[in-house]
């Protein structure tokens, strides 16, 4: 375990020093327990791929201290402490109007369009974290046949909703943002809905599936949560 | 219900309170002033708790109507007020009556000003919150800057009797202020071992500029080049108040109160919690330098700033 400061309200906690699913999900564990244990003085957490951010009250807690007892924590921190994980599906058109880069994705995989379809659906996902913009779910699961380099340029604006690899992994724009994962599809529902009791779609943990849909009910079920048609 | 009337928003005002706690891994910032001794105050000087909504102005502040009595305190960076067309002092407690107009002018120094209300704005608390994220249109009012026209109300509470403060009141001065640059302490890393001894020592040693793209989610400095020892990119993780982060072309940004969440470029320091309301106060044009202190030295100042903060127009 390494303790890094980041200033003097948080500390960044390291489990590890790659990305996959082990580390993260002692990270999400020790993050589960300082809120079961209610760890004086911390304020926030931000779990990432292999470390937690944590906001604390100097006021409250010294550095030294704190530091202790996260490790003390750390060392509980394994993954049968955390609840189950929600399976989440979410309706994912692959229009080629929609999925922006589905056709040259598929090209440079060298797979048809429907295969690469049939395998970025086919498979199940889990969610690191949240972050970058409201909402974002940083996700691994992908199958090895469609890990892809990221575009070369990314695009200038990619619409909320859309569906995208990259790398060994999978994400979905929160809001309309740069970005440089290949886009296959897009969801009709609000990975961030400000208007919403609660805005956030996804949690840290969360297992998700994609169940391929046509370009008529993701029309329907845009509609139904309001929000502006997509122009053909 | 008394309640206030914008008429001219100037370029950017805000609803804020304390921020938005506990949202961070949701992707969702605190917001929050930037400047946030002089929000507090603001507060007391009308009376209310320290975490009551009012309004962060940019550069320059609105023009607005009430149409009821309350009371109203401008702190933060030094804009001229005029209430019904005659200067009123800043810092102080002002008591308005119905169809009362104030106007807030363009800021003589530094970029913040703060306007709070007696009752605080009663606009819908959203997680936990009334303060305004503007790239997630979130709190405030719908989520965005205020427009000409927007009416807000005020919770119900007592005028106030009128209060004023000597601003050097929140404390000592801090180093450099006053001067060209102020200085701000930072605490180094987390990534500090990925820059090279001398782009520390060009973060430590050098001048840097605020320039004019900077904003509430960050403060876009210019300066000496904070070389990187191994490449720009780490595994993506969370990034706090005040953390200065440095891309591949090697200039600084300190993230501030609407900060992304997270990302992935390396993060040489983080620029302490008190001295960011100064770095959020020097103008575009203006410049900043830094100097490097332990996390105990960051703790036993922030102490200092806190019990300060605290005693100034303490509850009677």
């Amino acid at each position: 375990v390494r303790f890094l400061p980041a200033g003097d309200r948080a500390v960044s906690v390291e489990l590890g020093d790659d990305i996959g699913i082990e580390v993260n999900t002692r990270v999400r564990a020790l993050e589960f327990l300082i809120q079961a244990r209610g760890l004086p003085g911390v304020v926030e957490t931000v779990p990432t791929f292999r470390a937690l951010l944590v906001y604390y009250d100097p006021l409250r807690v010294g550095y030294e201290a704190l530091c202790a007892s996260l490790a003390g924590l750390a060392a509980e921190a394994r993954p049968a402490v955390l609840p189950p994980s929600r399976e989440m599906t979410l309706p994912c058109c692959y229009d080629p109007d929609l999925g922006l880069d589905l056709a040259p994705a598929a090209a440079r995989l060298s797979l048809s369009v429907d295969e690469l379809v049939a395998l970025h659906a086919g498979a199940e996902y889990l969610v690191y974290f949240i972050g970058f913009t409201p909402g974002l779910p940083y996700m691994t699961g992908m199958p090895e046949r469609i890990h892809i380099p990221r575009l070369d340029t990314p695009r200038v604006k990619v619409p909320a909703g859309s569906v995208g690899i990259g790398g060994t992994q999978c994400c979905i724009y929160s809001v309309e943002s740069p970005g440089g994962f290949w886009v296959l599809g897009r969801t009709p529902l609000a990975l961030y809905d400000p208007g919403a009791e609660d805005p956030i779609l996804l949690r840290p943990g969360d297992r998700v599936r994609f169940r391929p849909i046509d370009r008529a009910a993701f029309d329907d079920l845009a509609a139904a949560r309001g929000a502006a048609p997509v122009g053909r | 219900v008394t309640a206030v009337t914008i008429l001219e928003p100037g370029p950017q005002t805000t609803v804020q309170d304390l921020g938005r706690a506990g949202q961070l891994r949701y992707g969702i910032p605190p917001s929050g002033p930037v400047d946030r001794p002089a929000f507090v105050v603001a507060n007391r000087l009308v009376g209310n708790p320290d975490g009551a909504a009012g309004l962060e102005c940019t550069l320059a502040g609105p023009r607005l109507c009430v149409d009821g009595p309350c009371a109203i305190a401008v702190t933060g960076a030094d804009m001229p007020v005029r209430v019904n067309d005659a200067p009123a002092p800043a810092w102080t407690t002002l008591r308005l009556g119905a169809g009362d107009t104030v106007r807030v002018g363009a800021t003589r120094a530094g970029v913040r000003g703060y306007v709070a209300f007696s009752g605080g704005l009663d606009v819908p608390v959203v997680l936990g919150s009334r303060a305004t994220y503007l790239r997630g249109r979130l709190g405030g009012v719908e989520g965005r800057a205020l427009r000409r026209g927007d009416v807000v109300p005020l919770g119900a509470a007592p005028v106030p009797s009128g209060r004023r403060l000597d601003p050097a009141a929140l404390g000592a001065p801090g180093p450099g202020d006053g001067a060209p640059e102020p200085v701000l302490r930072v605490v180094l890393g987390p990534q500090d071992d990925r820059f090279t001894e001398a782009g520390i020592a060009a973060l430590l040693g050098g001048v840097y500029e605020v320039l004019p793209q900077s904003d509430r989610m960050g403060a876009r400095l210019s300066g000496p080049r904070v070389a990187h020892a191994r490449g720009h990119d780490i595994i993506s993780d969370g990034i706090a108040l005040g953390s200065v982060q440095v891309p591949g072309d090697g200039q600084p940004i300190v993230l501030l109160v609407d900060r992304q969440s997270t990302g992935g470029y390396t993060k040489v320091a983080t620029v302490c919690s008190f001295d960011v309301p100064r770095l959020g106060q020097v103008k575009p044009g203006g410049r900043v330098r830094f100097a490097a202190v332990t996390v105990g030295e960051a703790h036993r100042l922030l102490r200092e700033a806190e019990a300060a903060l605290a005693g100034v127009l303490a509850p009677a």
